[in-house]
């Protein structure tokens, strides 16, 4: 093909383009040329057609996403806030700690290894461009049934690729969440949290300032893989696109991004950027673009100077090139020859591949000739903005108008068997069979990681200041009410950081969906926005950042409404920390918090395969007494563990089977007092000498207490019903080996 | 007895760290021949007395849903004599 440039597009304004095929509508077409005054080259319409996609230009979710601004809370603690690679919060200590989850659902179905692998390195890099050292990361996973044929393929390669590539680069995985559900299949969930940590000053932003500073490609050399990614793959379903000829796939090499990581971390110590980027999805198209942009606009770049792994590739295709592991940066002219000495150091490529100029445009050539010239804002802020109809679905009101109904223990044997029936549950079971492929303590710094309520990591060796951080969704709750199941998403992400005795601080999302272009599903995104941003509103906790993915759907079914809410807290010192259980006998138990008649989207509900009923209604400012309660009590709490999916039963198996040492407890109404799942609630255990202070703090923040019971002994007995640890623990940690080898 | 094996190599596109690792390692150990170097795995398949077309079709149909990885890695079948 002859070389489209854009004094050919000038001459030639009738040449068909293969607009749709890029998946651009025909009045986004129209609107490029109204922009350009001209029809695009074909390069020019690569760029606009990945930077316009819905995975980069969130041009569903942009009107809905604005509530996280409009209704931020006011905060001192949030250094950077949304639109930035990632948010920044200051954590003390002149530390600023910046966190970010990031989807990569589809690439992780098609090819479940490289997949996961790649969505971990993408959102390391995320962290490392605010001039942050990556310290940890985190996956919620989502799949198919337990027991289904594809979830066995898919499970093992992404846990494996997640592992692979984060083992690699020397980060610990601190926790995340295993959860089935058949709306996964065809379409799990992989989503992807990495913290990193800096000083204050050390902070770095995606822009392009001054003019005669060079833009400089380095990492890795760019290749044909992964083209068309972004608006292929990531924004249409599958079969809609047909095959295409490059592999749509990425191979992520970890130990080139390693060296990447230290290679950057060295340049920005000695302060040789002015700006920089990584890239990511749209490859070089958004990192030019959204580097100019974020300056005064003007940038030339020499395509041809891009160094190629594969030397046929054109040039639309490296501008669409997905290839990992690289990274753009603006320097200064006086800078560049530090900037490449350290490169040199490293055995990292470097080229210098343009310069910012005065003007508005960028113009990229090829060989001298020009085949881009745009305004990059129009390219990498000012996309389309849909305003998409939106409708509550049917199922709402019919879902809401049915009560849960579904068998309750009553007697002993029952009871025996539902408590054993949740242990062993997929969605409740214990993790260890994938969490052991992560390497959990690398660097010296965990405190906790899976199955502990959070992950907590510690910043500063002299004086132990740490973070916490929790992923939570509840998808069965986000179906009965997405407006209530986000607030309660973040409602249990931030008591999850609170039991350890870490402060909630800021908020992250990632926001899986199925297509916007379902009115119904458009209803959930806005509903589970609105919740979150009124609940961050409320709770004072800022959002920092965050994804959405559209599109999670097999056919016309859709996921479930899964919005993953992050919540990362501070605590002042690691070594104060409340366990999440108890090594001791003879302690006493307590539950915070009332137990309600709560089974609508319940782990029990769900095994008898019923998602009926209505979800709980988010009480925050009972959820903010109970962390402040926590928080306070953390001096003297010996342990605290959240209560969450599997109610009561499943917070008293994780507990008892986590130092093998049992416990005896006294029910009311064991069936519903085991097994509803009403938020806000959290067992305590405190020395029988601590117990009044307990009372005291329980009136102080007006919480509901109740005494459980004692701990001790080789079994978890309720009232008459006496399970053996041995027996517990058998239910709870053979799931996974039966299931998955 | 005959012989079939099966070559897989990644797709050209796609990224191959270990070629990389040993292209790089190459001229460290003082060979300075190699301009880029792919890895791969081969398969050797031993089978009683000459393939017939339904065994070289089913042995097509192994190497693309078990001996290689379709959506990355490309396979060649040859029978060696």
């Amino acid at each position: 093909m002859a070389l489209d440039t854009v004094a050919l597009a000038q001459t030639t304004p009738d040449t068909q383009q293969p607009f749709s095929e890029l998946g651009l509508k025909p009045d986004e077409y129209a609107r490029i040329k109204e922009i350009l005054g001209r029809r695009p080259t074909s390069s020019e319409l690569a760029m606009y057609s990945v930077m316009w996609s819905e995975h980069c230009s969130y041009k569903s979710s942009k009107v809905h996403l604005k509530q996280f601004g409009d209704k931020a809370p006011k905060s001192d603690a949030l250094l950077v806030g949304i639109g930035e690679n990632a948010g920044v919060v200051d954590v003390g200590q002149g530390y600023a700690v910046t966190f970010k989850i990031e989807s990569h659902n589809h690439p992780s179905f098609v090819e479940p290894y490289q997949g996961a692998a790649t969505g971990v390195g993408g959102i390391v890099r995320d962290i490392l461009t605010m001039g942050a050292r990556p310290i940890a990361v985190m996956d919620p996973l989502r799949f198919g049934p337990a027991d289904a044929a594809d979830t066995r393929r898919v499970l093992p390669g992404i846990v494996a690729g997640v592992g692979g590539y984060g083992n690699c680069l020397g980060l610990p995985n601190i926790g995340g969440e295993v959860v089935f559900d058949e709306t996964y299949i065809g379409n799990p969930l992989v989503n992807a949290l990495c913290v990193g940590v800096m000083k204050h000053s050390d902070i770095k932003l995606a822009k392009a300032a001054g003019a005669g500073n060079l833009v400089v490609l380095y990492g890795a050399k760019t290749g044909g893989d992964g083209i068309g990614g972004v608006s292929v793959l990531a924004s249409e379903t599958f079969g809609a696109g047909g095959s295409t000829k490059r592999p749509s796939v990425q191979v992520g090499d970890p130990f080139v991004e390693k060296v990447l990581i230290e290679c950057s971390l060295e340049i920005f110590a000695e302060d040789l950027v002015v700006g920089i980027q990584d890239l990511g999805g749209a490859g070089l198209s958004c990192a030019t673009s959204e580097l100019a942009s974020g300056g005064s606009g003007g940038m030339k770049v020499a395509l041809d100077k891009v160094p190629l792994r594969d030397p046929s590739l054109s040039p639309e295709e490296i501008l669409m090139s997905e290839s990992q592991e690289r990274m753009c940066a603006i320097v200064e002219p006086n800078k560049i020859e530090r900037f490449l000495e350290i490169c040199k150091k490293w055995d990292v490529t470097v080229t210098v591949i343009g310069e910012v100029t005065d003007g508005d445009r960028l113009e990229i050539t090829w060989n001298g000739e020009v085949i881009v010239n745009v305004p990059p804002r129009t390219v990498a802020h000012e996309g389309p903005v849909y305003n998409r109809p939106l409708a509550q679905p049917a199922y709402i009101d019919e879902v809401n108008s049915k009560t849960v109904d579904v068998p309750m223990p009553t007697s002993d044997s029952e009871i025996k068997a539902a408590v054993l029936t949740l242990a062993a549950a997929p969605n409740l079971a214990d993790k260890s069979w994938v969490t052991s492929q992560y390497d959990k303590y690398v660097q010296g710094n965990t405190i906790q990681s899976q199955p502990d309520d959070s992950g907590m990591v510690r910043l500063d060796e002299s004086t132990h200041l740490g973070v916490a951080i929790s992923t939570d969704a509840n998808a069965n709750w986000s179906y009965l009410n997405p407006y209530q199941g986000a607030k309660l998403a973040l409602a249990e992400a931030a008591r999850n950081i609170a039991t350890a005795g870490a402060r909630p601080l800021a908020v992250t999302n990632c926001l899986n969906f199925g297509s916007p272009e379902d009115p119904g599903v458009m209803w959930q995104f806005a509903e589970s926005v609105r919740g979150l941003a009124d609940g961050c509103l409320e709770m004072g906790l800022p959002v920092t950042g965050g994804n959405v993915s559209f599109y999670n759907q097999t056919g016309a079914v859709a996921i479930l409404p899964t919005p993953v809410i992050g919540v990362l807290g501070v605590i002042q010192d690691v070594r104060t920390r409340t366990p999440m259980s108890f090594t001791e006998s003879g302690l006493e138990l307590y539950l915070l918090g009332e137990t309600k008649e709560d089974l609508a989207g319940s782990e029990w509900a769900f095994l008898h395969g019923q998602r009926v009923g209505q979800s709980p209604t988010a009480d925050l400012a009972q959820e903010m007494r109970l962390i402040e309660l926590l928080l306070e009590g953390n001096s003297f709490f010996a342990a605290a563990h959240d209560l969450s999916q599997g109610g009561l039963s499943a917070g008293l198996t994780e507990m008892v089977l986590r130092h093998k040492v049992g416990a005896s407890i006294s029910l009311v109404n064991p069936a519903i007092d085991l097994l509803s799942e009403t938020p806000g609630r959290v067992i305590v255990a405190v020395n029988s000498a601590d117990s009044v202070k307990l009372q005291e703090l329980a009136t102080k923040f007006e919480i509901a207490l109740a005494k459980l019971g004692v701990t001790g002994g080789d079994s978890l007995t309720i009232n008459n019903v006496r399970i053996s640890l041995t027996e517990l623990s058998t239910a709870h940690t053979s799931t996974f080996p039966r299931l998955f080898g | 007895m005959a012989k079939i094996v099966v070559d897989v190599m990644l797709k050209p596109e796609i990224l191959d760290p270990q070629g990389n690792a040993v292209a790089s390692a190459l001229p460290r150990l003082g060979f300075n021949f190699a301009k880029s170097v792919r890895q791969g795995k081969r398969f050797e398949i031993e089978i009683e007395g000459e393939p017939t077309t339904a065994q070289l079709a089913e042995i097509e149909k192994a190497a693309e849903t078990l001996l290689s990885n379709p959506v990355i890695e490309n396979f060649v079948v040859r029978v060696e004599k």
